[in-house]
């Protein structure tokens, strides 16, 4: 037990380099197991939760411009979103990562790109802005007629009528499946380590860990049934939270009627 | 130019090329068939076929992602050395895990020690094939599974009061109608199947991601004609349009193929197409 919680000690923020250098070499013991693959999560959660705050915002952008009658607005916010959802995200990371090594030479600023805590989220950050605007902008079509009427009979227009009206209509009716991107966003996020971007002195997500005990044990039914069970923790918790919100963004509506959230994880995009 | 893009290690890119395109052609069928297994099999009366079924699909779509492409391909590799070893090499009195160590008799080894090189590749690719059919036929099933509740039960039901057993309900009106419901699922599913290709690369086969870091990277004058910097950038800018390209093809495709299918069916979409008259 002792020895568990000095492991912890060691290893609990290993990924992000507080505690001992060396990873365990030999004799893994089932809670070194534990502790790494967990602190690996700490990248996981770190990637997961920026991505989709920024991604957030600017999806909110992109629907609106996709939605928009302005061609030169709306142009560009469709290939945006073709772009990022047409192609798998893992060439995207490998293109990303060569991409901003090639800039780095030029321009020296884009150095911190090229490690993965910045270049990576940037390239998640796109991605994710892609998928969510796709799925506002179907819920920015599907508003009730009504909805808008209404809100022209009140006297709402422009900024007021979306911010009062249509904003939160789209987040409502998205957010089923906003919530679905937001579970796999979290799942794309094991990815980064294995897509060019360096593990800096074995600074890796939960995967990294997974696989590197993968291959030193040469027995994959410990490490990788470990890691689900962190990320099905995950899960969980992303859909506590997000439930949460949708409570509060159904409230007005009778019972009967609220979308519940049907939870449908999707495979890698 | 020209001649820099049909070098031998240009040619070794675009065959991997077909090796996609062989994984895509082997594995959407199989995943299919998994799938339509999976699905009937949750409809099946005897109830631990029923919880294979479900089980199956619950297993696999909720164990995250590319977790599952790693952990199955040596999980299978290792599952299947252990059974060969058990009926192979009987007398063999050593356990199999040996600390670090997975030990199985030379006999047990898969592919032979001594196969030759294509064996081996055509092994791994066969691993790589079943892993994404396993996966995604798990997903076929549950879209499969979805389909065939859509089916209106007013259909079969017209089926019965033909006498039809529940077999030939299931085989002559369920499953010819069902496809139009799966359809748009399993339209999705394609388009994530083709992104998941590039996983390959995971599974140590040298598919295109391979090649394209290797043909990209820095070549000096002493081992290539064609001495260049770090070209990886524009290669996988390449693979990227590839992709799109790809995509984009098979999203016109299959919207042509939904257009066919809803001719004359229950649907909105098949009422609409009839009022149009456009059939």
């Amino acid at each position: 037990m002792n020895a568990c919680l000095q492991t912890i000690a060691d290893y609990g923020l290993r990924a992000i380099g507080i505690g001992k250098r060396l990873l365990p070499r030999e004799d893994f013991t089932l809670c070194e197991q534990f502790t790494l693959i967990g602190s690996g999560m700490i990248w996981n959660v770190y990637f997961g939760v920026l991505a989709l705050i920024a991604g957030f915002g600017f999806a909110t952008f992109l629907a609106l411009g996709k939605a928009s009658n302005i061609k030169t607005v709306r142009k560009p916010s469709e290939w945006f979103i073709f772009l990022f959802r047409g192609s798998p995200l893992f060439i995207q990371f490998f293109f990303g990562y060569f991409l901003f090594l090639k800039l780095k030479t030029v321009f020296p600023i884009f150095a911190p790109f090229t490690a993965a805590w910045l270049g990576a989220l940037v390239v998640l950050f796109f991605n994710t802005s892609a998928y969510t605007a796709e799925i506002f902008y179907g819920a920015l079509r599907s508003i009730p007629k009504g909805e808008i009427e209404s809100a022209d009979a009140y006297g709402l227009s422009g900024w007021s009528r979306f911010k009062r009206v249509i904003w939160p209509t789209m987040l409502r009716l998205a957010w089923p499946a906003y919530t679905n991107e937001a579970i796999f966003l979290f799942h794309a996020t094991t990815l980064v380590f294995f897509s060019g971007f360096p593990a800096w002195q074995q600074r890796g997500d939960a995967l990294y860990y997974a696989s590197y005990f993968a291959d030193k044990t040469f027995n994959p039914f410990i490490p990788y049934p470990i890691l689900a069970g962190y990320f099905i923790l995950l899960t969980l918790c992303v859909i506590g939270l997000f439930s949460i919100v949708n409570r509060r963004l159904n409230r007005h509506l009778p019972a009967n009627t609220r979308q519940r959230l049907r939870i449908r994880p999707n495979l890698i995009r | 130019m020209a001649c820099y893009l049909t070098t031998g290690k240009h040619m070794s890119i675009y065959w991997s090329v077909l090796t996609v395109l062989l994984l895509l052609g082997i594995t959407a069928p199989t995943a299919l068939a998994f799938g339509f297994a999976g699905a009937s099999a949750t409809r099946s009366r005897i109830a631990p076929v029923s919880w294979l079924g479900r089980g199956y699909i619950a297993v696999v779509r909720g164990v995250p992602d590319i977790a599952f492409f790693l952990f199955f391909v040596i999980a299978l590799d290792q599952v299947i050395e252990a059974t060969r070893h058990h009926v192979l090499c009987p007398d063999w009195v050593e356990p199999i895990r040996q600390g670090s160590d997975f030990v199985v008799c030379q006999a047990a080894k898969m592919p032979l020690g001594n196969a030759p090189q294509w064996v081996h590749e055509s092994y791994g690719f066969a691993i790589a094939v079943f892993t994404f059919a396993i996966v995604f036929g798990a997903f076929a099933a549950n879209v499969i599974q979805g389909a065939m509740a859509a089916v209106p039960r007013g259909q079969i039901e017209t089926g019965e009061s033909y006498g039809m057993t529940s077999r030939q309900t299931f085989w002559r009106i369920l499953v010819p109608q069902m496809w139009v419901y799966a359809l748009p699922g399993l339209s999705n599913l394609w388009m994530v199947l083709i992104k998941a290709t590039p996983l390959l690369f995971l599974l140590g086969i040298q598919d295109i991601v391979y090649w394209a870091r290797e043909l990209g990277g820095i070549k000096t004058s002493r081992f290539t004609d064609y001495p260049h910097g770090d070209w990886r950038m524009w290669y996988f800018l390449a693979l990227l349009v590839f992709y799109l390209i790809f995509t984009r093809v098979s999203e016109i495709t299959l919207e042509r193929l939904m257009t066919r299918l809803t001719r004359g069916q229950v649907t909105t979409a098949g009422e609409a197409q009839r009022k149009a008259g456009t059939t």
